[in-house]
C-alpha cells in the first residue's frame, strides 16, 4: 500500500502514551499525571444540559456558536480584563481549546512559516503547528527564571519567516505566570516585527497570587492576538469539549471558514452547559480555585521538604519540581517512582527540552491522596 | 487578621482534623499565627464544637430522627426564648431553630425508636405552656447532612495520564 502522510508520520507520538500503558497493569496507583480537575462539573451546569436535552435542544447552532453564549463570553472578558469583543464578529465557539488551537494555526500559517513556542509547554502546540504546515521554533525557558519566557530569548529566534508567537500562561506544565511587564515586552516585539500572538489562557481563573493579565488587553496586542480559552479547567468541564477563540473580526472570519467545514459547530448541549457556567457558575468556580490554592501550598511545601526544589507556582494546578538532587534523570525518576511506589508523575522532557530534570505533578487531587503521594515519594527518595 | 481567621475557619469547617501545621502550609501563613487564631476562635465561641459526622445506619446502630414543627405563642419581653429553652435543654433535642412561616420553632429530635420520639413529643414538648401545636415528620432517609453526602458519590473517572 501507499504510505500514509509523511508530514503526519514525522510528528512524534506523545511521550505520555508510554506511562499510560505502564499504569494500565497496576493497582493502587495515586496518579498525579492527569491534566484535569478532580471535581465533576458543577451540578447546576449538568442540570442545565439535562434540561436542554429534555426540551429538545438537539440541533446545529450558528457556526460561530450560540449568540447568547458569545454575549456571555464577551461580558466575561469585559468584566475581568476590560477587553471588548464584538459577540457577533470577534468570537468563535469551538470544540475545546484544542480545536481553537488547530484552527488558529491553520488560519495563520503557510508552509514554512515559523511559530515561536516557549518550552516546556503543553504537548499539542508543536504538532498543531506542524499539521498546519508550519515550523516549530522552540524558545527554551529556564527554571532559574521561573519558566517565564524572556523577550530576549524570543527576539533571538525571530527570522523573516516568523509568523507568530505562542503564549500560554498560566502554564501547563510549569504553573508559571507572567507579570504585566514581561508580557508587554513580548507584545512590543510582536508589534515591532509584525507577528501574531496566539495566547492560550485556559488556566486564567487558576491564578492564585496576582490577577491574571489577558494578553489581548495589553496596549498594541488586541489587533494581532488570537485569544484561546474554554471551560475545561475553571468549571471542571474537560469532557464537554467546549472552548472559544476571540480575535479581530478578519481573523475569526478565516477561522470560522475552517471550523464551518470541519466541525460545523460545537455541540449544542455543551454550549448550553457553558452558558449556564458563565451565567451562574462563578461561585462554583471560586470554590474550586480556593481549594486548588490550599492544595498548591500544602503540596509544594511537601515537595520542598523532600528535597525536590519547587518554587511556588503562581497558576494552573501543576507543580514542576526539580529531581536533580536525587541524581536521577526525570524519566528514570518517574518510571521508578511508578514501579516502586505506585505514584504517577510525568517526566518534564515530555513537554520540551526545558523540562529536563523536572517532573510534572498535578495537585488537582484530594489532600489525603496528596499527603499519601508525598509519603510514598519520601520512601522512594530515601531508598535511593 | 480577620481574613486569615476566616480562611482557617473555612478549612476547619470542612475537616476538623486538619492540624495547625497543615493549615499553615495550605494558607502560606506562620504556624504560630494559625494556632493563635484557633485559640482565639475557641475562646470567643466562634468555634462552637469539633464533631464527627457518623452514618449510624452503616455502623449498625440506626437512630430515629424527627423534624418537629412547633407553633408557639410568643411572650412579652422574651418572645420565643423561654419556650425554646424548655425544648433545647433536653439531650434528645439536636437542634432548635426559630423560623419564619406558619410554624415558629423547627426542632430536630433523636431517639432509639419511633415510639420513644413520639412519646417525647407528646409528653415533653406538646405540654409546654405556650405551645399551641406540633407536627412531627420522621426522617426516612438521609441523603445529605450539613453539606456531607450520605449516599456514595461518583467515583473518580479520570484517566490516569492526560496531557
Amino acid at each position: 500500500m501507499k504510505p500514509l502522510s509523511r508530514m503526519v508520520q514525522s510528528v512524534p507520538a506523545s511521550g505520555i502514551r508510554r506511562f499510560f500503558d505502564l499504569v494500565a497493569e497496576m493497582d493502587d496507583v495515586i496518579s498525579l499525571g492527569v491534566g484535569e480537575p478532580d471535581f465533576v462539573t458543577p451540578w447546576r451546569v449538568r442540570e442545565a444540559a439535562i434540561w436542554s436535552l429534555e426540551k429538545g435542544y438537539t440541533t446545529y447552532t450558528s457556526n460561530y456558536g450560540l449568540l447568547e453564549l458569545r454575549i456571555e463570553i464577551a461580558r466575561k472578558h469585559q468584566e475581568r480584563y476590560g477587553q471588548d469583543y464584538d459577540p457577533a464578529r470577534e468570537i468563535l465557539v469551538t470544540v475545546g481549546v484544542s480545536e481553537a488551537l488547530d484552527t488558529a494555526f491553520r488560519a495563520l500559517l503557510d508552509p514554512g512559516d515559523e511559530v515561536l513556542i516557549p518550552e516546556p509547554c503543553y504537548v499539542s502546540y508543536g504538532p498543531c503547528v506542524q499539521f498546519a504546515g508550519g515550523t516549530v521554533v522552540p524558545v527554551p525557558c529556564r527554571a532559574a527564571s521561573g519558566f517565564r519566557v524572556s523577550a530576549e530569548d524570543v527576539a533571538a529566534q525571530i527570522t523573516p519567516r516568523t509568523k507568530a508567537i505562542l503564549l500560554s500562561y498560566p502554564s501547563n506544565p510549569t504553573g508559571a505566570t507572567m507579570d504585566r511587564e514581561g508580557l508587554q515586552q513580548i507584545v512590543d516585539l510582536a508589534v515591532a516585527h509584525d507577528l501574531y500572538l496566539v495566547s492560550d489562557e485556559i488556566y486564567d481563573r487558576l491564578s492564585y497570587d496576582a490577577p491574571h493579565i489577558s494578553v489581548a488587553s495589553l496596549p498594541g496586542a488586541a489587533d494581532r492576538t488570537i485569544l484561546l480559552n474554554g471551560f475545561s479547567k475553571a468549571y471542571a468541564m474537560t469532557g464537554w469539549r467546549i472552548g472559544y477563540a476571540c480575535a479581530p473580526a478578519h481573523v475569526i472570519e478565516v477561522m470560522m471558514k475552517i471550523h464551518q467545514y470541519t466541525m460545523l459547530c460545537a455541540p449544542i448541549t455543551a454550549q448550553l452547559g457553558a452558558l449556564e457556567a458563565l451565567r451562574r457558575g462563578d461561585r462554583d468556580a471560586a470554590e474550586m480555585v480556593a481549594d486548588y490554592d490550599r492544595r498548591r501550598r500544602l503540596f509544594v511545601r511537601g515537595l520542598n521538604d523532600l528535597g525536590l526544589d519547587c518554587p511556588l507556582p503562581g497558576g494552573a494546578f501543576y507543580a514542576f519540581p526539580s529531581v536533580e538532587r536525587t541524581g536521577l534523570d526525570a524519566e528514570t525518576f518517574a518510571e521508578r517512582l511508578l514501579q516502586e511506589q505506585r505514584v504517577l508523575v510525568v517526566p518534564g522532557p515530555v513537554f520540551g527540552e526545558g523540562g529536563v530534570g523536572h517532573i510534572r505533578c498535578c495537585y488537582a487531587t484530594a489532600t489525603d491522596k496528596l499527603t499519601e503521594a508525598l509519603r510514598r515519594m519520601q520512601t522512594f527518595i530515601s531508598s535511593l | 487578621m480577620n481574613e486569615l481567621r476566616n480562611s482557617v475557619l473555612r478549612i476547619l469547617e470542612r475537616d476538623a482534623r486538619e492540624t495547625p501545621e497543615r493549615i499553615a502550609a495550605m494558607l502560606g501563613a506562620p504556624e504560630e499565627s494559625v494556632r493563635e487564631v484557633i485559640a482565639e476562635c475557641e475562646q470567643y465561641g466562634m468555634i462552637r464544637a469539633y464533631r464527627t459526622r457518623i452514618d449510624w445506619e452503616k455502623a449498625g446502630e440506626p437512630r430515629v430522627f424527627a423534624f418537629l414543627d412547633v407553633a408557639a405563642t410568643p411572650e412579652r419581653g422574651t418572645g420565643y426564648d423561654r419556650i425554646a429553652e424548655r425544648i433545647y435543654r433536653y439531650p434528645e433535642v439536636h437542634s432548635v431553630y426559630l423560623v419564619s412561616g406558619s410554624q415558629d420553632l423547627r426542632v430536630v429530635v433523636e431517639g432509639r425508636t419511633i415510639q420513644e420520639v413520639a412519646n417525647f413529643v407528646a409528653e415533653k414538648v406538646a405540654t409546654i405552656d405556650g405551645v399551641r401545636g406540633t407536627t412531627t415528620h420522621f426522617l426516612l432517609k438521609k441523603y445529605k447532612d450539613d453539606g456531607d453526602l450520605f449516599v456514595d458519590d461518583a467515583p473518580d473517572r479520570r484517566l490516569a495520564v492526560t496531557p
